[in-house]
């Protein structure tokens, strides 16, 4: 899976936690932008390790902020397997 | 430059809102305390039901007598950790009657509950080990697994199928170990200690049960969750507070593990920090043996529970979980009518918790109450009455 294709997947994902209807992109700072509080964020990680069948630790978290930056953590995950 | 404080302005002005609709909730005053369920704040008394003094013991004289016996044996305070100044003797006897409490071999007392999460969970998992923590955890124990440098799985709260599924996944190697609590403490709800420990048979792992809200108050013993499941065996590590059902401050972990006491030099918030003051060690071992002496307690606590839980839910009020409990969480629709009918309940007269994101789970806002063994069936009424006034109209 490339990151290309793991982008707008993670857009979806993230609608229901984009309360104030941002504009998603790969360099959107998603704690920051869509001000989403650090509980909000791990809900979303959850869905994200749902929806690829991964895991994504929560020291993780902490360092991809942006859409790509987890983009790119999936597919290193995706591609691993 | 950059000013270091500026990152918190959203935290200043979401506080500023809730001052321009009256009082401040997350810092009120108790100028006198009357009795475990009663304050003069201002010049009015104010019933309280959001102290998490589940059995109500603050006031008993046999734990005041020894706690004013211990400030004029041992003096106001230790002065230094147990490591560097060494113990008093209370401290020993606190660590075993807790430990013959709870019949487990061993017992560490810290000096919150907040450094016994830190220190258990450091002490417990390293870098090489991963912790499977509920959602729904509280932030000590948040906190502690940061500490530990442990990798960090979160799993969705209360479903051990879920846990199971992100096990399966993990590949590392290292150590495994899972925390859970007794009784969440923002809506009240159990962890099913069953369908955790079946999970045994499945995966290598250690169990550790935060009974900090069910410590003295779940299970034939009071000695919580595990005891209340019937399953005490398959909970490796348990970790309370005294701040709670003891009624004073502190903390411990538990567990049969024979290296169990070797984690006292191993645990930073254990080591390099003050060891609880004499007067609340002594508090504490005076109020355990009320707790075993008084089963009685729990039952009026569980009496009570029972007739506000039942109360709240007559008006129609929707509450945090559908199982009794003594932490009873009245969902309300978002942020500012929270603090609306907060600020109406104080002014009634009742006291009870306002709990907003990110401090609850799936940003949930609450009006979180906790019920007392040292209310009166009339203290729970009132309560009722206060409620169907003010939040339920
Ligand atoms: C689940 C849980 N663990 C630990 C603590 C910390 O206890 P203490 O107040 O003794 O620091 C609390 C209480 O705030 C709690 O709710």
């Amino acid at each position: 899976m490339t990151e290309a294709e793991i982008i707008p997947i993670i857009c979806d994902l993230l609608g229901p936690y984009n309360l104030e209807g941002k504009l998603l992109a790969a360099e959107t700072d998603i704690p920051a932008e869509l001000n989403i509080d650090s509980v909000g964020v791990l809900d979303f990680i959850m869905e994200v390790e749902d929806h690829f069948d991964i895991e994504i630790p929560m020291n993780v978290v902490s360092e991809t902020r942006t859409v790509i930056d987890l983009a790119r953590y999936v597919a290193a995950q995706k591609n691993k397997a | 430059m950059v000013d270091l404080l500026e990152k918190h302005r959203a935290i200043a002005d979401r506080f500023q809102r809730m001052i321009d609709m009256g009082v401040n909730a997350l810092g009120v005053t108790n100028d006198q305390m009357i009795s475990p369920t009663r304050a003069i704040v201002g010049n009015r008394e104010i019933i309280l039901a959001g102290t998490n003094n589940y059995m109500g013991i603050t006031f008993e004289p046999s734990v005041i007598a020894a706690g004013k016996k211990a400030l004029d044996e041992f003096g106001t305070g230790t002065t230094g950790s147990r490591i560097a100044n060494g113990s008093f003797a209370m401290h020993k006897e606190l660590e075993r009657s807790l430990a013959k409490f709870l019949g487990l071999k061993h017992c560490i007392v810290f000096t919150t509950g907040y450094q016994a999460n830190l220190g258990m969970l450091s002490g417990l998992a390293g870098p090489k080990d991963t912790i499977y923590l509920d959602a729904d955890s509280h932030s000590s124990i948040y906190d502690g697994c940061t500490l530990s440098g442990a990798k960090l799985v979160r799993f969705r709260h209360n479903d051990a199928a879920d846990l199971d599924k992100r096990m399966a996944r993990d590949d590392t190697g290292g150590g495994r170990l899972v925390v859970l609590e007794g009784i969440y403490s923002m809506l009240g709800d159990r962890a099913p200690l069953a369908d955790f420990v079946a999970l045994k048979k499945k995966h290598d792992f250690q169990l550790l049960v935060d009974d900090a809200h069910s410590f003295g108050v779940l299970g034939p013993n009071g000695r919580g969750l595990g005891d209340e499941a019937g399953l005490e065996d398959g909970v490796d590590f348990v970790i309370g507070t005294f701040s709670k059902s003891i009624g004073a401050i502190g903390g411990f972990g538990a567990g049969n593990h024979p290296l169990f006491d070797t984690l006292r030099y191993a645990m930073r918030p254990y080591m390099f920090t003050a060891s609880a003051s004499p007067a609340s060690v002594a508090t504490s071992i005076a109020a355990l043996e009320v707790l075993a002496k008084e089963p009685e307690r729990r039952q009026r606590l569980w009496d009570n529970s029972q007739r506000l839980f039942d109360g709240l839910r007559a008006l129609g009020l929707e509450t945090g979980t559908d199982v009794v409990s003594p932490v009873i969480a009245v969902k309300m629709p978002d942020e500012l009518t929270t603090i609306a009918k907060w600020n109406a309940l104080f002014e009634s007269g009742v006291y009870v918790n306002m709990a907003v994101p990110p401090g609850t789970p799936n940003r949930l806002c609450l009006l979180r109450c906790s019920v007392s063994a040292a209310h009166s069936f009339d203290d729970i009424d009132r309560i009722i009455e206060i409620f169907k006034k003010v939040v339920a109209n």
